[in-house]
């Protein structure tokens, strides 16, 4: 695990805090703005997720989670599995499909996995990670052991009834589940306002007896915030909560997405408000927590890392095809 | 389906004791039962969840005072949420429990299909290797007692087509209660399919009766002129069948699958190479059904042994109807079963 | 034997054979004899019709040679052999046949039919919509099946043995033989091949008596007119004892030519038509010494009679652990085998006998050169 994690708030000084911020986030904007022209040079193929304008979220919670909580994340989880300090080599080569990868090129970029920072993937049915989140914590309470597991969902998981079930069941057993959905506003192309008839989705919490919250996904300050107050109270036994992280999605839905849904001008009106990144930037230059030498040294040590993990990729090995149905089963001889 | 299983439970006080002793008359009910207890006694990590699994006593009394001894910690009743108890199943399993999910008929199960298949089934590989899945999922399974087209389905061969899945069906007392142990200390998830017929199957049971293994099958009769080959439910019609052969002179072999995934293709085979003709007997539908790859993997591996066409008693193509003498019709019967193997004989 | 049935024609006018092509099966008394060409050409006439008993020396076919300017054959008759004729059996109708004329038979059957030699087409099938069986095929296939050999091959055998016994003044030697090395050096050799490409112990002895009589011309060979006419090659006749009772020794021709390697399929392919009737009439009139193997039979020394008009016959009896003094005055379990010889006293004598014996024991010592 990098140092990435374990040493949330309190920083030992607003500059530091800044910095980390600013480094967390910054890695995964040019991470995934790199794994971009990875995709169009061919280095990278199947579905490419990308997290561009949400990046405060991931940097905000993973701060907040000791290396013995858990995660349960998404399809689109580049920036969770970089936050939370899966080394960005063995994520990079899992893009990249190599057996080196985080998941040994059997996931790719939807289903990123690591035992060691309890990172269960990677879920790619929308939804589908609310069950296994829910019984990640029904394992900690059964086993009485003060973890927490946060479980990352886009409003489109809201919809599903997974979610209904996985919230009524977390609540009823009052689990050390965070349910934290991130409002992008779109599930793939749908938008919130078609899909849902209560558009506050936190306001849902209420209907399981359920602490429900909402912060804005641009502040990472205030994500951060918002996440150490869920993930303390949960930690202390009052079972599970459900924080709304309103964001938006820069990027399209995929690789393969025309984005015949919403307005060019929409997106720009957004860009120009500025992403997390951009604002959070500004505000550390305006406090005096950071200045402009500060940015270009994080974007120099970022370009470095981010190069690293490509030459770490190239090199690697492919699987050799006579591994293709190892892991379909634990090797077991029954007693 | 309530008033049935209440008939069930009663049926269980009438029978079993409950009590631990020498006694080896049991039945599948208990059998299974015995083995949930003994493993919750066993290991602190196994615990029980499902619908109705502990005040009601289990929708098929399989559980029922289980409640009583492990409190509900360990016997823990759920709401209806088939997808989010058998997810949350794979969760604890992640998280270093041993569950064991009761979905109470493999007819709601399809509620948690995507959870078995995607997550459960995935997730070892999907992980490259870093997460194993034990689990197991126990459901009733199949058809028999007039409960119409949305409770009696034979879906086993859906669970059986997947791989990163073990299946089950125990048809016997022994593997009632040998094979939950053995599904308990798989590293993968399990699916074991309860024939609803059988858990009233009554007899003798070893009192040192213990774990079976999860992957060979069984010949549960010897037999020369034909290999009848079944699973689950279908095994007792199936030995009735070869009782009323044998009367006529056909001696068959019956062949219990046990595991329906794997699929044990040696046993199949060798005793094909034997009396060189087959009849598969699956509740399930015909077309895509389990009796399909069955005949399938005998013509791929011993074409050359064959001595008649393969031949199927499978359901019929239809949703099972309410009315007895046309549910009795739709699903296989020792009667149809004689008829298939004087097919392939020749006789009749 | 003078007479035979013609079972069925193999060709049809028109089709090309080459000398040696098998071209018709006849019905004798040594059972299902398969007629091979002697001419290569072009097949211009089918002179006999299948179920027609012929007397020996019948012209069969005419054979137009397609060599210029020459004129046609006819192919010789069916096999010489002393016997009585055997009734004819004509062939049943293609009961089985579908509608297209495609024989309807179980892949065993099928499998089981190839490996007998049965012609699917002749059989008539009990199977589910008239299939054929493999127990259709087993019923077919008499020398398979049946519980007896047929009374006239079982009157050949009387007839020729009663001869041999009249006529022949035999005497009879016996040695065991050590088959340590020959067993240790059979296992290397087939330990790397697949099974259907292993040497059995019962082609190197086959093998070791035909390496022996090139240097025993006197046990190779005929008595006939009073006189001994030598072989003109070593065929060795092996006893094949068929599984309906009854028993024949065709020719394995050359015996002692050749590599082990090469002569192991001929070896097998001669033994699984004995089993099955299908031997050319050649191999079984003309081999000059019989070699004849009991040991599966649990026989410790087979005392063999001599199958005239030729002059030696070789026995093998079981294959059995004994204790032997080995080279360095131990005492070992080997295995060894009683090889016994009757020999016409007409041609040869003990002397001679003994000495053919040790050969073949030497032979059997280096099992590397067989």
């Amino acid at each position: 695990m990098s140092k990435d994690m374990g040493d949330a708030a309190p920083a030992g000084s607003d500059r530091a805090r800044a910095l980390q911020l600013v480094h967390g986030m910054l890695r995964i904007r040019r991470f995934e703005e790199k794994c971009a022209e990875l995709y169009g040079a061919l280095k990278i193929r199947g579905f490419l997720h990308l997290y561009v304008g949400e990046e405060a979220i991931a940097v905000g919670l993973m701060r907040v989670l000791t290396p013995e909580d858990a995660v349960v994340a998404t399809y689109r989880e580049h920036g969770h599995a970089l936050a939370r300090g899966i080394p960005m080599t063995a994520i990079m080569a899992e893009m990249y499909g190599k057996a080196s990868g985080c998941s040994h090129g059997r996931g790719g970029s939807m289903h990123l996995f690591d035992a060691t920072a309890r990172f269960y993937g990677g879920n790619a049915i929308v939804a589908g990670g609310l069950p296994l989140a829910t019984g990640l914590a029904l394992a900690d309470m059964l086993q009485q052991r003060a973890r927490v597991t946060a479980c990352v969902f886009g409003e489109g998981a809201v919809a599903e009834g997974e979610f209904h079930e996985s919230m009524n069941l977390a609540a009823l057993w009052k689990l050390p589940v965070l349910f934290l959905c991130e409002n992008n506003l779109y599930a793939m192309g749908t938008a919130l306002e078609r899909s849902e008839a209560q558009t506050e989705l936190h306001q849902k919490a209420a209907g399981y007896g359920m602490p429900g919250s909402v912060v804005d996904g641009m502040d990472v300050l205030a994500v951060e915030d918002a996440a150490r107050r869920a993930v303390t109270a949960i930690r202390s036994g009052s079972g599970p909560q459900l924080l709304e992280v309103r964001t938006y999605r820069f990027r399209a839905h995929s690789m393969f997405d025309p984005e015949r849904y919403r307005d060019k001008a929409e997106v720009e009106a957004w860009k120009k408000k500025g992403g997390p990144l951009t604002r959070f930037i500004a505000r550390a230059k305006h406090e005096r927590w950071l200045d402009e030498p500060d940015i270009e040294g994080l974007e120099r040590t970022v370009a470095e890392e981010i190069q690293a993990a490509i030459d770490f990729a190239e090199a690697s090995e492919w699987e050799p095809v006579a591994e293709l149905t190892r892991d379909v089963y634990t090797p077991w001889e029954p007693a | 389906m309530g008033a049935r299983c209440r008939a069930d439970a009663r049926c269980v006080y009438a029978l079993g004791t409950g009590v631990n002793d020498s006694a080896i008359q049991t039945t599948y009910r208990e059998a299974l039962r015995s083995a949930l207890r003994e493993a919750m006694r066993a290991d602190p990590r196994v615990f029980l969840m499902g619908e109705d699994v502990g005040r009601y006593g289990g929708s098929y009394a399989v559980s029922l005072g289980l409640l009583e001894e492990f409190g509900p910690e360990r016997i823990r009743d759920t709401p209806l949420s088939e997808s989010a108890f058998t997810g949350a199943g794979i969760g604890a399993a992640l998280g270093g429990m041993r569950p064991i999910v009761e979905i109470m008929t493999v007819n709601f199960s399809l509620l948690a299909l995507d959870q078995i298949l995607n997550n459960a089934a995935t997730i070892r590989h999907m992980s490259g290797g870093q997460f194993s899945v034990p689990l197991v999922i126990r459901m009733a399974t199949g058809a028999g007692r007039q409960l119409a087209a949305q409770h009696s389905h034979s879906l086993e061969n859906w669970y059986a087509h997947i791989p990163g899945l073990r299946v089950v069906a125990p048809a016997t007392l022994a593997d009632a209660r040998g094979m939950l142990p053995t599904a308990l200390a798989c590293p993968d998830p399990v699916v074991m399919f309860e024939h609803a017929t059988l858990y009233n199957l009554e007899g003798a049971l070893p009192a040192d009766s213990g774990a079976v293994d999860i992957e060979r099958a069984a010949i549960r009769r010897s037999g020369k002129d034909v290999t009848l080959v079944t699973y689950g439910g279908s095994l007792p019609k199936t030995l009735a069948a070869a009782d009323a052969l044998a009367a006529d002179g056909i001696d068959c072999e019956v062949i219990d699958l046990r595991s329906l995934r794997p699929i044990d293709d040696a046993t199949i085979i060798a005793s094909v190479a034997r009396t060189r003709r087959i009849v598969v007997v699956d509740e399930g539908w015909r077309s895509g059904s389990l009796a399909g790859e069955i005949v399938t993997r005998v013509v791929e591996q011993a074409f050359y042994d064959l001595d008649a066409a393969p031949a199927r008693v499978c359901s019929e193509e239809v949703p099972i109807p309410y009315a007895k003498h046309l549910e009795e019709a739709a699903l296989p019967q020792p009667a149809k079963i004689v008829a298939a193997v004087h097919a392939v004989m020749n006789r009749g | 034997m003078d007479e035979a049935t013609l079972v069925e024609w193999r060709v049809k006018p028109g089709d090309r054979v080459e000398r040696g092509d098998i071209v018709a099966a006849i019905e004798t008394s040594k059972g299902v004899i398969d007629i091979e060409s002697f001419d290569s050409g072009i097949v211009d006439a089918l002179l006999i019709e299948p179920g027609v008993k012929i007397p020996v020396g019948t012209a069969l076919a005419r054979i137009r040679s397609d060599a210029p300017g020459t004129p046609a054959h006819s192919t010789p008759p069916a096999a010489p052999a002393p016997a009585p004729p055997a009734p004819a059996t004509p062939p049943s109708p293609a009961g089985a046949a579908g509608r297209e004329g495609r024989v309807r038979a179980s892949p065993a059957a099928r499998r089981h039919a190839a490996e007998l030699g049965v012609d699917l087409a002749r059989l008539h099938g009990t199977g589910p919509h008239g299939v054929i069986t493999i127990e259709d095929v087993a019923r077919a296939a008499p020398p398979a099946r049946s519980t007896a050999p047929p009374p006239d091959m079982r009157a050949t055998i009387a007839a020729a043995m009663t001869r041999a016994k009249r006529e022949i003044p035999h005497y009879y030697l016996a040695t065991g033989v050590d088959l340590h090395k020959a067993t240790l050096w059979l296992a290397e050799y087939n330990r790397e091949r697949p099974v259907t490409g292993r040497v059995l112990m019962g082609l190197l002895f086959v093998r070791a008596v035909a390496k022996a009589l090139t240097g025993f011309a006197d046990f190779n060979g005929f008595y006939k007119d009073g006189a001994f006419v030598p072989g003109p090659g070593i065929h060795v006749g092996v006893a094949v004892a068929l599984r309906g009772g009854g028993l024949v020794a065709p020719a394995l021709h050359d015996a002692d030519g050749n590599t082990l390697d090469a002569q192991r399929p001929a070896f097998q392919d001669l033994v699984t038509r004995a089993r099955s009737g299908h031997l050319r009439a050649s191999e079984m009139a003309d081999a000059t010494i019989t070699v004849t193997s009991l040991g599966e039979r649990g026989v410790d020394t087979v005392f063999p009679v001599i199958h005239p008009p030729q002059v030696a016959i070789v026995g093998f009896g079981r294959v059995a652990q004994k204790p032997v003094v080995t080279a360095d005055g131990g005492i070992a379990a080997h295995p060894v085998v009683q090889v016994s010889l009757a020999a016409d006293h007409r041609v040869s004598d003990g002397h001679r006998g003994g000495l053919f014996l040790a050969a073949i024991e030497r032979w059997l010592q280096t099992p590397e050169q067989l």
